[in-house]
């Protein structure tokens, strides 16, 4: 019993984790149609920016997050402007070749900048110990990052159901054109979520910090993670993304705490099978 | 305009004997740096054996992405296949006849390559992107696990393959490996082309094209396909036989994504579709990377990733690619 309880925490905080990172590569690979593998590069760059401020400048933990936030997507606007608008409707080896080449410059410059050692974002004090739930005691900055992704998921199922903004968002996604032509500024709307997927990216960078560390070679280890979830959940759909962090975060919490050895080898085997028989993902639109 | 519209003409009208000339070209030319290479760097002939390894690989990728329309990274499993299938052989079963090294190796890399290419056209961008991904981890993890047979993260040392028709001896320069892997590449390379040139080649191009048009007109886009892969698998399991038997060592590394990306960075670096541009890239992408990691790999990586971006925006057909487009324009205006 014990070992399913911590088995279920931790596939959850890592689910929601997963999810928070990945759930802006979703929407805007349902967008923009854009194989994004340098996503997890701007997540790299959220969490190093996180740990700069908080041990050498002395930021409050808070603070750190929305600096991180807002300093990545600061970066990534040329990054979107100057390279990401040359390939939106390419082939997807080109896609997939410029997002690469992105990512390792990424990895290269951060080594560059600030080394090949593991950094850490010291958390704030109540984020640190466990907290007593009355039956068991978990880890709290796990439950913080469960609260964080069931917000994200909020949040943006408020965006998007609920405002103007998500009724062109949705419009776009389903057919570009004719949105374009009703009057929706889609430029604007690939803008902005681009913005919210990066902003997301890096915030998910910071608050997984403790479970995905960070360190040069982040970008390029969990570049595939996040481009498995998007495809298993379906690209756009938020309830799909939801599902496979929820499933495939299960799946790898499971195999590692049960089967160590055999390392991420069922992880990718469900993905052979769930792909196999859904390519457009679980709750994908057919096209 | 003209220019653009005669290069296609040039390349898709197939007179046997024109193509049988320039292949033979071809061949010369790749025998001269063959020969130009034993020349110049004695020193260094396991890097240019290396080099001739993942140029088989690469070539092999052509064959899927270049002529086939499908894009993978997750091509190093039937390169990983090859070296272990080889390497076990030589090591568990006592196998050590390097001709017969080479042939289990394109056998089990053909397996592989029915495997994987069943499971990898099941998909469609996306989704065969992510395919292709999971099963190179999933070869990648069972090596791994299967640390009896493939000695695991420590890799599978003690191949001591015997004299090439037991008269030449593979020595501690590696002299009679790099002319053993020249000669399999001439053979490999001269097989492809011709392959490529045939009817079925000229269906797998059309695949690339149009598949809707292409079934329509009766022919089966998946099972040419599959038989596509096959071939393709076959191929870079003997540049895996070759990298078993000339550093007699297969490696993890032999079998993961890293591996993959890059042969896939290669092709696109030198140009898809022609198989001339995948030993364009493959020699400049791994002299490079020679040169630049000795000094610092992490710079390394920042220098690979600026090349694919430049690569992708300023020549999109790859170096050889864009030479075959510009080069008629530039006689003509000379002349």
């Amino acid at each position: 019993m014990q070992t399913v309880f911590s088995i279920a925490i931790d596939a959850l905080a890592y689910g929601m984790v997963l999810f928070v990172i990945s759930i802006g590569l979703s929407v805007t690979m349902g967008l923009m149609r854009v194989v994004n593998l340098a996503h997890g590069a701007f997540a790299m760059i959220g969490g190093y920016i996180a740990s700069y401020a908080v041990r050498d400048l002395g930021l409050a933990y808070g603070f750190a997050v929305l600096l991180a936030v807002f300093a990545t997507i600061i970066i990534a606007i040329p990054v979107e402007r100057l390279l990401y608008r040359r390939i939106y409707g390419a082939p997807e080896l080109t896609q997939v070749l410029m997002t690469i080449g992105i990512t390792f410059c990424v990895i290269g410059i951060a080594n560059y900048v600030f080394g090949p050692t593991l950094k850490t974002i010291p958390l704030p004090e109540h984020l640190r110990g466990p907290i007593d739930l009355g039956f068991r005691s978990i880890a709290a900055h796990k439950l913080f990052a469960i609260g964080c992704g069931a917000a994200v998921a909020l949040g943006l199922w408020y965006l998007i159901e609920r405002t103007s903004f998500g009724v062109k968002l949705r419009a776009s996604v389903d057919n570009a054109s004719m949105a374009a032509a009703l009057g929706v500024r889609t430029q604007v709307v690939y803008a902005a979520s681009f913005a919210i997927a990066v902003g997301l990216a890096a915030f998910g960078g910071v608050v997984g910090a403790e479970l995905l560390p960070i360190e040069p070679y982040y970008a390029l280890r969990y570049m595939v993670t996040f481009l498995v979830v998007v495809s298993v959940g379906g690209a756009g759909s938020i309830p799909g993304a939801l599902l496979a962090c929820l499933l495939l975060g299960g799946i790898d919490t499971t195999g590692r705490y049960l089967m160590p050895e055999y390392g991420e080898f069922f992880f990718y085997l469900a993905v052979i099978v769930i792909v196999s028989f859904f390519p457009r993902g679980l709750l994908g639109k057919a096209n | 305009m003209t220019a653009v519209n005669e290069i296609p003409l040039a390349t898709s009208a197939p007179t046997g004997h024109g193509h049988l000339k320039r292949d033979l070209i071809g061949l010369a030319i790749i025998s001269l740096f063959a020969v130009l290479g034993y020349l110049v760097f004695p020193n260094n002939l396991a890097l240019l054996t290396r080099i001739i390894a993942i140029l088989l690989l690469v070539l092999s990728l052509d064959l899927v992405t270049g002529y086939c329309g499908v894009a993978t990274l997750g091509h190093a499993a039937l390169f990983g296949s090859g070296a272990y299938a080889a390497g076990i052989a030589a090591v568990h079963f006592g196998i050590t006849e390097p001709i017969t090294m080479v042939v289990i190796g394109a056998a089990a890399g053909a397996v592989a390559g029915l495997l994987s290419g069943a499971i990898i056209l099941r998909g469609h961008g996306l989704s065969q992107l992510v395919l292709s991904i999971a099963i190179i981890h999933l070869f990648h993890e069972a090596a791994n696990k299967a640390s009896t047979y493939t000695g695991g993260s420590d890799g599978l040392s003690g191949i001591a393959p015997d004299a090439v028709f037991g008269l030449f001896q593979f020595d501690l320069w590696g002299r009679t490996a790099y002319i053993f892997g020249i000669v399999l590449l001439l053979v490999v390379f001269m097989l492809l082309r011709q392959l490529v040139q045939s009817p079925f080649g000229m269906l797998c191009r059309g695949i690339k094209e149009d598949p809707v048009r292409i079934s329509a007109m009766g022919a089966s886009v998946r099972g040419t396909l599959l038989k596509m892969y096959t071939i393709s698998g076959a191929v870079a399991g003997v540049g895996g036989a070759l990298t078993a038997i000339s550093t007699q060592v297969v490696g993890l590394d032999s079998l993961s994504f890293t591996m993959s990306a890059e042969a896939l960075v290669m092709l696109v670096l030198g140009g898809t579709g022609s198989l001339y541009g995948a030993f364009i890239g493959t020699f400049v992408f791994m002299f490079f990377e020679d040169f630049v990691s000795a000094a610092n790999p992490f710079h390394w990586l920042t220098l690979v990733g600026a090349l694919l971006i430049a690569v992708v925006l300023c020549a999109p057909r790859g170096i050889y690619g864009t030479v075959v487009e510009r080069l008629p324009s530039l006689w003509r205006r000379r002349s």
